[in-house]
């Protein structure tokens, strides 16, 4: 019999619309607005503290709809934005500094729903609002670095073998030694090559002089700036997460970029200060044995030493160029007050390594004075080909007499204000970063923009929908309602897929949504204009429909196939908003041709299929 | 039966080539002369910079707050109503001295401070000129791509003399979409060129769907010379034509008037290239592909050769 569909196809387009409807319900559900209670620094979120803040919120007369852990943080419901005002004093004084908190919306899906996988679309940054940035990692510097590093390391190898050297100095990817005659020289090579197994060692004569050049091999390099790359990673995140974020995004992007999503920030000046900063604390020993003031007039300075600034009052001062520690080593800071002066302080404690070099040197050197380096790099400017023009600003901001050995805990002072301590502390909880890094892209979209993108994107997509389908229906009549009901169902199915996926729907993205609803009737118009053609030249109804499905069949596919390499090369080529729209169309592309192929033709079956039918309504 | 052409009417397409000829000429060339004369306004997304939106809470006076960027060192801001007076935004290039991160914090201080009333920050783009060459770099490698995967596709599909025609009707498309925005200096961001290759996927569809009815007939009609087929099945498929290209233009225009500013030149990008693209894919496609000297011969089904190899023992 022509036109009937066998039962498992029928059963078929009624289960893939029941999934679609299943997956596309969560989106029906309102949210709740929330806040999110998240560990720093290895806090665990418990039962306990779900009790205290339980109890604490209870007392203070917030009313609380409801508490649930998840993915190690406590989520905290509340029934009016108004509770969740109030909730946040009583919060943040029940914390302490070990937990972070941030005001959220969290969707309001039942629990029967989640348990099956329901969750709501995921929405992008610019229909929910927040803050995105990309940052640059700085790899030229971080090699320099690690060369830098390296150097030192050469003399202290040079030093404990007894060779003598001439000058240590970095060159590029790579480091010149010099020696004073070819013996010496072909020593150190043998000793160098056995120390550095990962370095390139090769002898050089220059200009008259015997040199040894070690290189940073390809892996090295590599290796190097993966580590730079991974660290900062780790290091934003800890940011991240001190910052309290709900919902925070933090991800590699190609070989030496991070993505950072924030959504629902509103500070942006903030976000970017603590993220950006790359202020790190260095402890050096004060070169005692010679005059800073006459080194920086004769501009000799003694080898073994750098020439610093004191922030306080300008002053020059040399330092011994080997560090005691660095921020890398400093496990935990808090900010505070010295007891004696009154002045801003951060009190640091070490990793076990810091610990015992900081113990070594301070034993070895009781009644010397030690210095505490502020290191941060900022951008002054931009050179002609746009790039950043960076310099580092390193300034000695405290130095004072070892009284006597220590290790673990020591405090800082010197600081200019209490906000600069607090800040300090924070970036040094977090960890320093290994290279300094650049923002290069920054988007910002405040919550009431992204409020009305939502309205505006939501209600082009209906009045576009409505009169597409007026349109249908008034062509087509009766077919025109098939369509219109694939039109419906695809719709469906698009936000039931995205909110499966967990793709991100951005604005872009309901662009291409209103495209697809465009498009999709492309397949039922094709398919009707092949059954009215087959009506003019004489078919009968049931041939003419059977015909008409056939032949629009292959150019549907070719048309699809067609556009869906669009999208693909879309998707895979561009960047951000690009990318919310190619997903949008490329699923709208697929699940129209289920809806207005076979959707369609399961409804022109049902009403048409296996009668005698003298005219059709088309 | 409603019917917005008679399908009995035959309209003599091939016969106004010439005539369609001058015509995508003409424009090809003022698209190009203002291409190469003026080029394209690129938005921030290309060029680096930043852009900023603020909400006011009253109607305020450009100028006024064009005074108050001067006196704050920003005389190089432009300045714009962005939808309503109420809302302003306000671009920037790159500049030395400052952290460019820091630029739009310090403009919107500067502006809050002088603000009657509440001043929100409703938009921060910010763009470093590096990326903003390679999104460029990525944007044309993207159109590259996808006209070659495409002209492969059709190639293998049909022939190539149908993949030259297609991507001859997508490069008119995109040319004359371009030229537009030349020739108005609207801003051309990057959902502009989500727009430019949503462009290209649809013209395509167009164009696909009248070679498919071409090969049909070529396959099916035994009478008539190639000119004569390929205008029977340019009117064959007018009428689908006409209508998708009506739906998907009736979304467009609820898209540009209800979808907010920010998506604007995207709609407007897409509304004129479907035009363009509906007619390409009568005028240009099949008229190159005709131009190629593809005849019935190129199209006669291969599969019988080949079903005659497997039967053989």
């Amino acid at each position: 019999m022509l036109n009937q569909y066998p039962l498992w196809k029928n059963l078929m387009v009624v289960l893939v619309l029941l999934l679609g409807l299943l997956y596309a319900l969560p989106n029906l559900y309102g949210q709740d607005p929330a806040v999110a209670v998240s560990g720093v620094r290895g806090a665990v979120v418990d039962e306990a503290l779900q009790q205290k803040l339980e109890k604490a919120l209870k007392e203070a007369g917030v009313a609380v709809k409801s508490m649930e852990m998840k993915d190690g943080r406590l989520l905290i419901r509340f029934g009016s934005t108004t509770d969740q005002q109030k909730s946040q004093h009583v919060i943040a004084n029940t914390l302490g500094e070990n937990y972070s908190y941030a005001l959220t919306m969290a969707a309001n899906v039942p629990g029967w729903l989640t348990a099956l996988g329901g969750q709501p679309m995921n929405l992008g940054l610019d229909l929910r609002g927040g803050i995105h940035v990309l940052i640059d990692v700085d790899m030229e510097t971080a090699i320099k670095d690690k060369v830098e590093a390296y150097t030192g390391d050469i003399r202290t190898a040079l030093r404990n073998n007894k060779i003598r050297y001439l000058t240590v100095k970095a060159e590029g990817e790579g480091i010149n030694i010099k020696f004073k005659d070819e013996k010496t020289r072909d020593k150190a090579l043998d000793v160098l090559a056995e120390e550095f197994r990962n370095l390139g060692v090769e002898p050089l004569e220059k200009d008259g002089a015997w040199y040894v050049r070690m290189i940073m091999p390809p892996a090295e390099i590599r290796a190097t700036k993966k580590f730079a790359l991974q660290q900062n990673i780790t290091t934003i995140r800890n940011r991240v997460n001190a910052l309290g974020v709900a919902e925070p995004l933090v991800q590699q992007q190609g070989e030496r970029r991070i993505v950072v999503e924030l959504p629902g920030v509103q500070d942006p000046t903030q976000v970017k200060n603590i993220l950006g900063a790359t202020a790190t604390l260095e402890y050096r020993l004060v070169d005692t044995e010679h005059d800073a003031f006459e080194a920086k007039e004769s501009g000799k300075i003694p080898p073994g030493s750098r020439l610093y600034r004191v922030r306080e009052d300008g002053r020059p001062i040399l330092l011994k160029k080997r560090v005691i520690v660095t921020g890398n080593q400093i496990t935990d800071a808090a900010s505070g007050f010295d007891q004696r002066s009154g002045s801003p302080m951060v009190t640091v404690s070490l990793d076990s390594k810091g610990a015992r070099r900081m113990r070594n040197v301070t034993t070895e050197n009781v009644g010397k004075p030690m210095a505490v380096v502020f290191k941060e790099t900022r951008v002054v400017g931009r050179d002609a080909e746009g790039k950043p023009v960076k310099r580092q600003v390193e300034e000695v901001i405290s130095v004072a007499n070892i009284l006597e050995p220590f290790g673990r805990r020591f405090q800082t002072t010197g600081l200019d204000s209490p906000q600069e301590a607090h800040e300090l502390a924070l970036l040094l909880r977090a960890g320093a970063l290994a290279a300094p890094i650049d923002i290069v892209e920054e988007r910002t979209i405040g919550p009431s923009l992204g409020a009305d993108n939502i309205k505006q994107g939501f209600l082009s997509v209906v009045i576009g929908l409505l009169l597409v389908m007026v349109f249908m229906v008034a062509y087509y009549r009766v077919f025109g309602l098939f369509a219109d009901a694939a039109l419906i169902t695809n719709l469906v199915l698009i936000v039931a897929i995205l909110s499966l996926l967990q793709a991100t729907l951005t604005l872009p993205g309901i662009a291409g949504i209103v495209l697809t609803v465009g498009m999709a009737v492309d397949a039922n118009v094709l398919i009707y204009e092949r059954i009215r053609e087959e009506l003019r030249v004489g078919s009968t109804p049931q041939a003419a429909i059977h015909a008409g499905y056939e032949k629009a069949f292959s150019t549907i596919m070719d048309a699809n196939i067609t556009t869906l390499i669009a999208a693909v090369v879309l998707f895979s080529i561009g960047s951000g908003p690009v990318k919310g729209f190619a997903v949008t169309l490329a699923i709208g592309i697929i699940t129209s041709m289920f809806t207005s192929i076979v959707g369609t033709r399961a409804l022109v079956n049902l009403v048409y299929g296996g009668k005698r039918v003298k005219k059709l309504a088309i | 039966m409603h019917q917005i052409l008679s399908s009995t009417r035959n309209i003599d397409f091939m016969g106004q080539r010439k005539l369609a000829m001058f015509f995508s000429g003409a424009l090809i060339v003022i698209a190009l002369t203002s291409l190469l004369l003026r080029g394209l306004s690129f938005g921030i997304d290309f060029t680096g910079g930043t852009l900023i939106e603020v909400g006011y809470e009253q109607p305020v006076e450009l100028d006024a707050v064009r005074k108050v960027l001067a006196e704050n060192g920003f005389e190089d801001a432009q300045v714009q109503q962005f939808g309503t007076p109420r809302d302003l935004l306000i671009r920037l290039a790159p500049r030395e001295g400052v952290k460019s991160s820091e630029l739009s914090d310090k403009v919107f201080a500067a502006l809050k401070q002088a603000a009657e009333g509440k001043l929100e920050l409703r938009r921060v783009e910010f763009v470093g000129p590096q990326v903003g060459d390679e999104l460029t770099e990525d944007g044309a490698l993207a159109v590259l791509v996808a006209l070659m995967a495409i002209l492969m596709y059709v190639a293998v599909r049909f022939e190539w003399r149908f993949a030259v025609g297609s991507v001859a009707a997508l490069v008119h498309d995109v040319i004359i979409t371009l030229g537009f925005f030349s020739v108005t200096q609207l801003e051309f961001d990057l959902t502009v060129l989500a727009a430019v290759l949503a462009v290209i996927g649809y013209s395509l569809n167009d164009t696909i769907v009248v070679f498919d009815r071409i090969r049909e007939n070529f396959r099916k009609i035994r009478k008539g010379d190639s000119e004569q087929i390929i205008n029977t099945s340019l009117n064959q498929t007018l009428s689908r034509t006409l209508i998708t290209s009506l739906t998907t233009l009736i979304v467009l225009l609820a898209l540009f008037f209800l979808g907010g500013e920010i998506i604007h030149n995207f709609s407007l990008a897409l509304i004129l290239g479907i035009v363009v693209g509906t007619y390409s894919s009568i005028y240009v496609a099949s008229t190159t592909a005709l131009a190629l000297g593809v005849s019935k011969a190129d199209l006669m089904p291969v599969q019988k050769e080949g079903a005659r190899l497997d039967d053989m023992p």
